[in-house]
């Protein structure tokens, strides 16, 4: 504890103190208090009173609960902020949840049952178990000593494939480092370094080849960086740089306030070349949506957890995934392949008759399996025994297609045969 | 009371530099502190329109469109995914060129939303206009015995658009600095493809009036305008057509100046940006010095203009109720229709 420090906690004890958001001393766990009998000290596991200045300031000089304090009410503030709550997840301290929303909350949103927050209370503790995932370093909110026990030796939490650790400072000071989980183990010299929170755009553009990454979320992350040491603001501005919103909807979701927009919401809005996914909706169920949320909202292709359902009453047939963070919506890389399936899906079916040996047409499903879960680079060059290896594949076209490209001889267009 | 300035841009899922404009004039407000807050939100990209307002903590939110003209975009899309409730294109009082700033609650977040005009029709988008010219030719002094052309990409269906360049063309022959200026497009009349036939100059510089470089500036026009046979072999800066000297400017959008519009539009629509101006305006200008830096057309940043399919760009143009599905793309009427 620095001075500074000590004569913050004397000046909010007092009442005189800013920040006036937080007057007196009431906070996980340290209560300090003036009165005309003189100060107040008490923590878990102290309480002592009538102590003068100097009194109180032999509590305080080597107390975690008044550096973490000092740490949350006057560095960082902003009780309601969501980028205050991911930094207080990320050390597995108790979450405020602020006012009483709860005439606010979607109703849709039945995972807030499990939330065991108590309003008011700042020791209530933070289950979230909306995730599978390791909610805080150790799985348990800590008092403020074992806290800073864990924070000592660094408390990891991930965030999609981020990792991130926080650590305890000078003074109760937090600093933060960010790199990718798969670098968990490596020597930190080994990474390259970023300061600025916004180089993490760069990092985010491409994947391990080197290609566009349009959606953040996809878990095609690069490894091989870290940013090492960052402040509060910088650890929260990585991560959203990184993963944009999901700081601001996981906090939704947590207080209960997280604005779902449906299939049939978001379609509905569509104008424009988008427009046209409206006509999609004939009436007929729902099951292409399922294909398209299949397709496209799977683990495997994005880390977000779809909450969005086909409407209000109607939930999707497929899994939503285990992301920590809640995707609100169908994104624009949905909106884009629906536009695409619907002009697909408005063709007629017809019949073709072709012969395939049963090994050609197993072959065809592996085939579109190996692409469809992006495998085909991964088979080995003379792996011939994999259906989908690319001699097998290019035997089967040179067999099997005609001069214009036709599987089997079989025009597309009946009349073309003509 | 915080202040935040949100630019919003269209972005690209294909091109991965389509982003990179809005990034860097970002970057620039950013860097003069006079926001509490810089964000930035696209259509393609992430954070999208519908969370952006949700990424910033500000009371007050200055949100600056980076497109070209007022039309589909800046009147329809963007107001709608910001949730604007109780915005009508009528609160702008423009005439397709002079919107300024409507001021509306985001019933996402409560903030009070400054939603501005787009910087394409912002009068100080003429400065960047001419300061492409520095930049490409890498003289701050550009102007005699040149013919500068600000090129569009036009469409029937996209009269705001052509009103945008026509507006900026005048403006630029006002200054009377270049011996001709005109105002060419790429879907209509007159056709940039004939560029030498308009200007009677030995030098002539092209400057498209997109937000970033892509298909349209990086491909379509060079081959149109005979800079090459195929835009993947490249073309000089300048290069001879016609019996005249063409140094093509890529998108006006790349223009480090386009940060300052930005400003002057939260400006005019309240924000207090103190020095800001002026400060962007000297950390961007052309010294005759950095002529030797200058990049090849086409180095400097892509495609924010243009969508995933290619379709048409320039924003602009109210959508008529015919009109709005198709507007975008020509093969939506067969789909709408379905």
């Amino acid at each position: 504890m620095h001075d500074g420090q000590f004569d913050a906690l004397v000046a909010a004890a007092s009442d005189a103190g800013v920040p006036a958001a937080a007057p007196g001393v009431d906070f996980d766990g340290l209560r300090v208090e003036r009165t005309a009998e003189g100060f107040t000290f008490e923590t878990p596991a102290t309480t002592a009173t009538g102590l003068d200045r100097a009194q109180l300031r032999e509590h305080a000089a080597d107390s975690p609960y008044v550096t973490n304090w000092y740490f949350w009410q006057w560095t960082v503030r902003n009780p309601e902020s969501p980028r205050r709550a991911f930094c207080r997840r990320l050390e597995g301290a108790p979450i405020e949840t602020g006012v009483d929303h709860g005439d606010d909350s979607e109703s849709g949103d039945a995972k807030d049952d499990t939330e065991s927050d108590v309003e008011g209370d700042d020791l209530s503790v933070d289950t979230d178990d909306h995730d599978g995932a390791v909610d805080t370093p150790a799985g348990e909110t800590h008092g403020v000593p074992e806290r800073y026990d864990v924070l000592a030796d660094g408390a990891v939490t991930e965030w999609g494939q981020l990792r991130i650790e926080a650590r305890l400072a000078a003074d109760g000071e937090r600093v933060y480092e960010v790199r990718h989980v798969d670098d968990a183990e490596t020597d930190r010299a080994a990474l390259t370094t970023h300061e600025d929170p916004l180089d993490a755009r760069e990092v985010a553009k491409t994947d391990e080849r080197d290609r566009y990454r349009p959606l953040k979320t996809a878990p095609t992350l690069q490894s091989g960086w870290v940013f090492p040491d960052l402040g509060w603001r910088e650890v929260a501005q990585t991560v959203e740089t990184f993963y944009p919103a999901t700081v601001a909807n996981w906090y939704r979701e947590r207080r209960g306030e997280l604005d779902v927009d449906h299939w049939r919401d978001t379609v509905s809005r569509q104008t424009g070349i988008y427009g046209v996914v409206k006509t999609w909706d004939r009436g007929e169920g729902h099951e292409h949506v399922n294909w398209v949320a299949e397709s496209c909202c799977d683990d495997s292709q994005c880390l977000k957890r779809r909450e969005w359902q086909y409407d209000d009453e109607t939930e999707l047939a497929v899994d939503g995934g285990d992301g920590q963070f809640p995707c609100r919506e169908p994104c624009s890389v949905v909106i884009t392949a629906a536009r695409k399936w619907t002009r697909l899906e408005s063709e007629q079916p017809r019949t073709y008759e072709l012969e395939l040996t049963p090994s050609e047409k197993e072959q065809l499903e592996a085939v579109i399996d190996a692409v469809a879960d992006g495998r085909a680079d991964e088979i080995r060059e003379a792996d011939v025994k994999d259906d989908a290896n690319r001699y097998r594949t290019r035997f089967l076209r040179a067999k099997l297609f005609d001069d214009d490209g036709n599987l089997a001889g079989v025009p597309t267009e009946p009349d073309e045969a003509e | 009371m915080t202040q935040a300035l949100v630019l919003v841009a269209h972005g690209s899922h294909l091109n991965p530099d389509s982003s990179t404009p809005t990034y860097e004039h970002a970057d620039t407000i950013r860097e003069t502190g006079v926001f509490d807050e810089v964000a930035t939100g696209f259509w393609k990209e992430e954070p999208s329109l519908r969370e952006v307002l949700r990424t910033v903590e500000s009371d007050e939110v200055y949100v600056v469109p980076l497109f070209v003209s007022e039309g589909y975009f800046t009147e329809q899309v963007i107001p709608r995914e910001l949730r604007l409730d109780g915005w009508d294109v009528a609160d702008w009082e423009s005439d397709g060129i002079s919107a300024d700033v409507a001021t509306y609650t985001a019933t996402d977040t409560g903030q009070t939303v400054h939603y501005c005009g787009p910087v394409g029709t912002h009068r100080t988008m003429t400065d960047v206009i001419v300061r492409r010219a520095e930049t490409v030719t890498g003289d701050p002094d550009v102007g005699e015995g040149f013919g500068l052309a600000v090129v569009g990409h036009g469409t029937e269906r996209n009269e705001n658009s052509a009103k945008a360049i026509q507006y900026h063309a005048d403006r630029v022959r006002e200054l009377d600095r270049f011996d001709e200026v005109r105002d060419l497009y790429m879907d209509e009349d007159p056709e940039v493809d004939d560029v030498a036939e308009f200007f009677e100059t030995d030098d002539v510089v092209l400057v498209p009036l997109f937000i970033a470089d892509g298909y349209h500036t990086e491909e379509d026009i060079p081959e149109d305008v005979g800079l090459t046979d195929d835009y993947r072999e490249g073309y000089d800066v300048p290069a001879t057509v016609g019996g005249r000297r063409i140094w093509y400017a890529g998108a006006v959008g790349t223009e480090p100046l386009l940060a300052d519009v930005a400003l002057e539009r939260a400006a005019d629509a309240g924000a207090d940006v103190g020095d800001a101006v002026a400060d962007v305006r000297e950390a961007t200008r052309v010294v005759e010095a950095a002529a030797d830096d200058e990049p090849a057309a086409g180095d400097d940043g892509e495609a924010v203009t243009e969508s995933d399919d290619g379709e048409a760009v320039a924003d602009g143009g109210r959508p008529t109720a015919a009109a709005a599905g198709t507007e975008r793309d020509d093969t939506t009427a067969e789909e709408a229709g379905e």
